[in-house]
């Protein structure tokens, strides 16, 4: 049996390790946050919103074609997976039981952890090898991304819905499905915007499937089927320029933006739905 | 109308309207069914179009493409064929997936502990909202920090003295590079800590507090009971840890950004290297001729996706079997 001051002293030394580990895991969210606030601010100007990319090494100009092309394939993506993955959760929620929802359950689980990369390629070989550079291929590969979490945020948030209040609607003989679509789905609404809203946060920082298939592009977006600028896409570009006075501090600039976009959506979220946590 | 003809009317009325609900009904489950089937159309034409992609190379290389260690598209004697293995590759990404695991893993678990035992319920939740922001960070920003804060931070104040202390060991050899293997591999651990660590709190947390009370009772301090909750959640905290071995795998663009980008066995960490998710990024926008190039990146997509897949599969298969003892546990 060890002494008793030896296991204080351990209990102590093991416990400040814990705390250490929190604080080590604080120092690269906080410099981030510093560098990107500090570098960014210092590049922020109304023409950086409102124009075109400038050639790499050419000073003036903006990154606005690439607020607008993230907006532009977000949009896109959002229309196509949101509606796609809200009914698949439904379908999940609604059939428990059966063998066909475990293991579209578990696939979707599956298509989470696909690396975004692959997606690109897979972007690029359905759309790109056809039509060329295009926005709609970007939307395609975002919108695959998106569908797994809406999917599976959705049906979580149906099966917290009290199975009173379902009972209750079909009690006074509304139709189940009408049921669904209007009770169930007005009482998990909170749950589902959060999974859209968390979802649509991720899909905007995203670069590797935009890569592969929107490519990226200097001007103002001219078509869904042309290539396109967007954020992400503009700061690796900014990063490899050989140029760094000029294209640095834009590359700063769009990352503020960027980082302002994911962390306000994911802090609206977490502001309104703190009670479920606190 | 006599008594009989009115409740005949009423049943039928009734019967009518339950068709008709049920007809309602079996539509909605029929749409809602078919739009929950893209799951299964959309896995199946990512594996059918990536591996008709790499049909060309795999067709070329057979499975030699898998421990080849050339990387030629356009080799130094125009005549030769082009020649790509893909060894290299999953060094790269296994060498860094381990050192972020080594490095992210510890930290993780003592966030994990710390949240689920040591600190105060008001506490807990600002910092694991802290460490949530640090899973919503765009990748491409992590790479854009790694290469101007991350690297000079490395390699002014940290990889001399490392090389100084270690450099004994063959991985911490040679000239000091600041987009190296290793610093590819501390830019992943970072981006893995908050995975890891939520589960593994949440492991944690579902521990039952019979456990946590025996140990007091028995006189243990706290330290001595989070070993007991460790213990118990081990399974699920191996998920954890598989589940941010499938994210390091998977993280391209901050890997991209820092790794160096250069194709070779490295053995020291401190050389610059690729993994299989970085070539991809690098070289695919490029890559249009020949055409066997391009299959040949499409064939390391589809190693890493069937490497993500496998891991990813098997970590959930961990957490559930975790969960479920857990659970049957506390009904006993």
């Amino acid at each position: 049996m060890r002494s008793y001051r030896f296991r204080k002293l351990e209990d102590r030394i093991m416990i400040s390790l814990a705390y250490a580990a929190l604080i080590i895991a604080l120092i690269p969210l906080a410099s981030i946050l510093i560098e990107t606030v500090g570098r960014g601010l210092s590049a922020m100007s109304f023409n950086l919103f409102f124009e075109e990319i400038p050639p790499l090494g050419q000073s003036g100009g903006g990154i606005g074609p690439a607020i607008q092309g993230t907006l532009i394939v977000v949009a896109l993506a959002s229309v196509m997976g949101i509606p796609i993955g809200v009914f698949s959760g439904i379908y999940l929620a609604e059939s428990r039981q059966s063998r066909l929802a475990s293991v579209a359950r578990f696939l979707n689980d599956v298509l989470t952890n696909v690396p975004s990369i692959v997606l690109g390629i897979f972007g690029w070989a359905l759309i790109v090898v056809a039509i060329g550079w295009s926005v709609i291929a970007g939307a395609i590969a975002l919108a695959i991304m998106m569908i797994p979490i809406v999917t599976r945020t959705t049906e979580e948030a149906i099966k917290l819905v009290p199975s009173t209040i379902r009972e209750a609607a079909i009690a006074l003989g509304v139709p189940q499905w009408k049921t669904t679509l209007t009770v169930v789905l007005s009482s998990a609404k909170k749950g589902i915007a959060t999974g859209i809203l968390l979802a649509v946060a991720r899909i905007s920082g995203e670069t590797a499937p935009l890569l592969l298939t929107i490519l990226g592009s200097r001007f103002w977006f001219s078509g869904f089927a042309q290539p396109t600028a967007a954020l992400p896409l503009a700061i690796f570009n900014f990063s490899q320029s050989p140029f760094r006075t000029v294209d640095l501090p834009r590359a700063w600039g769009a990352s503020l933006i960027l980082i302002f976009i994911v962390l306000a959506i994911n802090i609206a979220v977490r502001y309104y739905t703190r009670e479920k946590y606190g | 109308m006599t008594q009989h003809e009115k409740s005949q009317n009423f049943l039928s009325k009734i019967k009518t309207n339950h068709k008709k609900r049920f007809s309602g009904d079996s539509v909605f489950r029929t749409i809602i069914l078919l739009i929950a089937c893209n799951i299964f159309i959309i896995l199946g034409l990512i594996i059918f179009k990536i591996t008709q992609g790499a049909w060309l190379s795999i067709q070329t290389y057979g499975i030699k493409f898998l421990w080849g260690t050339t990387w030629q598209p356009f080799p130094p004697e125009p005549t030769a064929p082009p020649s790509f293995g893909a060894l290299p590759l999953v060094w790269g990404t296994l060498t860094t997936s381990a050192i972020a695991l080594l490095l992210g893993v510890p930290i993780s678990l003592g966030i994990a502990l710390a949240l689920s035992e040591f600190t105060p319920k008001s506490f807990n939740y600002v910092i694991s909202f802290f460490v949530e922001l640090l899973a919503a960070i765009p990748s491409v920003i992590y790479g854009l920090w790694g290469i101007f804060i991350l690297i000079p931070f490395l390699q002014n104040n940290v990889y001399p003295h490392l090389q100084a202390t270690l450099g004994f060991l063959p991985f911490f050899q040679g000239t000091i590079r600041g987009s190296s293997v290793l610093t590819g591999g501390i830019v992943l651990a970072i981006m893995i800590i908050p995975t890891v660590s939520a589960i593994s709190r949440d492991v944690f947390a579902a521990v039952p507090n019979s456990q946590r009370e025996a140990i007091i009772a028995l006189g243990a301090t706290r330290w001595e009971k989070a070993r007991i909750v460790m213990s118990y959640g081990r399974s699920g905290v191996i998920g954890a840890i598989m589940l941010g071995l499938g994210r390091a795998i998977g993280e391209t663009m901050a890997i991209t950004m820092v790794i160096g980008n250069s194709f070779n066995m490295f053995t020291s960490l401190f050389e610059p290297g690729s993994t299989l998710a970085s070539i991809i990024a690098n070289e695919f926008t490029e890559a249009s001729s020949p055409p066997v190039y391009i299959s040949a990146l499409m064939e390391v997509g589809l190693i890493l996706f069937a490497l993500a897949i496998a891991v990813n599969a098997s970590a959930r298969l961990v957490i559930w079997r975790s969960m479920r003892k857990t659970k049957e546990a506390e009904m006993l």
